[in-house]
């Protein structure tokens, strides 16, 4: 059946080539075919793979969260939207949300702190780039090995208690992991610590796509520091600073691995995701974690979509 | 005199900034270069005694069976970084060069499945992965590296737009085949933004523990990650230990980053900025 409609296929797939490329096309004859499968041929493996380990699981997911499953029974048995229910009417389902806000609070301090190094460190400094590794170095770290510096970092006697005790401010100390009021501050703290690095190299790399003549030209005309700042520094970062803030966003509605290895979301430090983990692989509740999991997909993808209509993308460009 | 106030409090902002950075890790190798009972009777801000007392190394790489660690993250880097680069300069390769039917569609799910968070899904991969028999084997962590790594595909597409197409038809015309063109000329002109992959990607492997920790619980499986967090239990008291088992995961990531600067950095804005 192909026999019929390939030319014709393959006559519109090739007008879109250069004239040259046409001709090629006329005298070697067996190619034709090939141009219509050879997408696929290279496309199967990759289409696979993003089927298998994106979609099945996201549709499988879906699926599950109207179901009771537990994992393990060969039945599935549907509950409607008792799972949705149960989340948003049980206060203990949905309160960890309020453990975010921390998260949320800390990644504006994250950024605005990342944006003073950036902006600083892009005048002439000594020493620049070794200020700028030693910033930037924590964000490379292993996770784990992050968890345990701060596990050290906090514990009774550990080096956040040595240094205040040092500066003679010891009477501030407790238990910084083990006080429910103190322990969201004491792992937010860890989050801006690991990541303020990639703020600020990216808010720095930013910065520096700025042609050079506009600072010039900026100086000859009389303006500071600071104007340069709000005229020309701002408004030349303003895409990668819409993009931070979404990525702060979803990293502080999804916080999990710091909070999970270091309190293993004890003292009131669970997260969401934590929580959906539990549920899913410790309590053996996969239908109702799936339900946690679709919410915060949902709440994720609206944020996303609000962003990209608000600021939207000047059609995947790289300033390199 | 403002001037000078100025310069004064950016250098001392710059090294508190540093201090902030630094001490959390310094401390660490303090405590790593303490024995036993140093470490009891000093100080977590007390340098060590003895700077070349290498005995907690040994400890916990030996007794943490860390070697087994470097070589299972070793293993599982190399397969899934190699298969990441093939898979998504092929795929990078027809979207950017080919017209065919359903290409917008294609384009679209690879888009999509970008602004879904990993971390999410889980619940439901799990599954998957179980289904296909590969819970506690190295393969669990290599498909899902490769098949959820949609950001290399777009960094490959993005370089692969600054080659001329022009190339690609004049080896046509001289008879190369689809396949010979992304073999000779694609993937080696790629070669920066496949270093760009290699860099990003190393780094998201050697660092990831969840991926592991849920999907690889058996002991001989143990990742870098994964080994340093069993260090919890049997050396719970023994924290010199533990910093010398940090200070172990940490040493690789250093060095590379000394030699590595200018490419990491790249890589860095290249990924997070998409």
């Amino acid at each position: 059946m192909s026999q019929q409609l390939a030319p014709t296929k393959t006559g519109v797939l090739y007008r879109r080539f250069s004239g040259r490329f046409i001709r090629t096309t006329v005298t070697a004859g067996g190619k034709r075919k090939d141009s219509i499968v050879m997408p696929w041929l290279f496309l199967a493996i990759p289409l696979a793979l993003l089927i298998t380990f994106t979609y099945i699981p996201v549709g499988n997911m879906i699926w599950y969260s109207f179901t009771s499953w537990d994992g393990l029974d060969q039945n599935k048995e549907v509950v409607g939207f008792d799972n949705f229910v149960k989340i948003f009417t049980k206060p203990e389902y949905w309160q960890v949300f309020a453990v975010s806000l921390y998260y949320f609070a800390a990644s504006f301090l994250q950024m605005g702190l990342a944006l003073y190094f950036a902006t600083i460190l892009s005048f002439k400094t000594r020493f620049r780039s070794l200020f700028k590794g030693i910033l930037f170095f924590p964000y490379l770290i292993n996770a784990v090995a992050i968890a345990f510096i701060f596990l050290f970092f906090f514990r009774p006697g550990g080096t956040l208690d040595a240094v205040l005790s040092f500066v003679g401010l010891g009477d501030f100390s407790t238990q910084w992991l083990g006080n429910p009021d103190v322990v969201n501050y004491s792992l937010a703290g860890v989050a801006i610590w690991r990541y303020i690095g990639l703020n600020f190299v990216l808010f720095l790399g930013a910065i520096q796509s700025i042609p050079g003549e506009l600072y010039e030209a900026a100086d000859l005309d009389g303006a500071n520091k600071w104007h340069q700042f709000r005229y020309i520094i701002a408004p030349g970062i303003q895409r990668i600073i819409s993009l931070s803030f979404i990525l702060a966003i979803a990293g502080s509605l999804s916080a999990f691995e710091l909070p999970y290895i270091i309190t293993g979301g004890a003292n009131g430090s669970e997260t969401f995701v934590i929580q959906t983990i539990q549920t899913a692989f410790v309590y053996r509740k996969v239908g109702l974690a799936s339900a946690m999991a679709v919410i915060l997909l949902i709440i994720v993808l609206i944020v996303t979509w609000i962003q990209r209509t608000v600021v939207p993308d000047e059609k995947v460009s790289l300033a390199s | 005199m403002i001037r000078h106030l100025a310069v004064t409090g950016k250098y001392t902002s710059l090294v508190i900034g540093s201090l902030v950075a630094l001490v959390p890790i310094v401390v660490i190798l303090f405590a790593s270069l303490k024995t036993n009972t140093e470490y009891a009777t000093t100080g977590p801000l007390v340098p060590p005694e003895n700077w070349l007392n290498f005995a907690n190394f040994v400890t916990a790489f030996v007794n943490g069976r860390m070697m087994l660690g470097f070589v299972n993250t070793t293993v599982i880097a190399v397969v899934s970084v190699t298969g990441t680069i093939l898979i998504g300069t092929m795929a990078a390769y027809v979207l950017d060069r080919f017209e065919f039917r359903f290409k917008k569609l294609v384009f679209a799910l690879f888009l999509v499945a970008t602004l879904v968070p990993a971390v999410t899904t889980q619940v439901a991969t799990y599954q998957v992965v179980n289904f296909f028999h590969l819970v506690n084997t190295h393969g669990a962590a290599i498909i899902l590296f490769m098949g959820t790594d949609i950001l290399s595909i777009y960094i490959f597409i993005q370089f692969m737009q600054s080659i001329p197409k022009s190339l690609d038809e004049a080896a046509m015309l001289d008879g190369a085949s689809r396949l010979g063109i992304y073999w000779r000329i694609i993937l080696p002109l790629l070669g920066p933004a496949i270093a760009t992959v290699v860099i990003i990607k190393g780094i998201a492997i050697y660092n990831e523990f969840y991926i592991p920790y849920l999907y690889m619980p058996a002991q001989d499986l143990a990742v870098i990650s994964t080994s340093l967090f069993r260090f919890q239990g049997p050396y719970g008291a023994q924290w010199e230990v533990i910093a010398a088992g940090i200070m172990i995961v940490i040493l690789p990531t250093l060095v590379l980053f000394l030699f590595l600067q200018r490419f990491i950095y790249n890589g860095v804005t290249a990924g997070a900025t998409k």
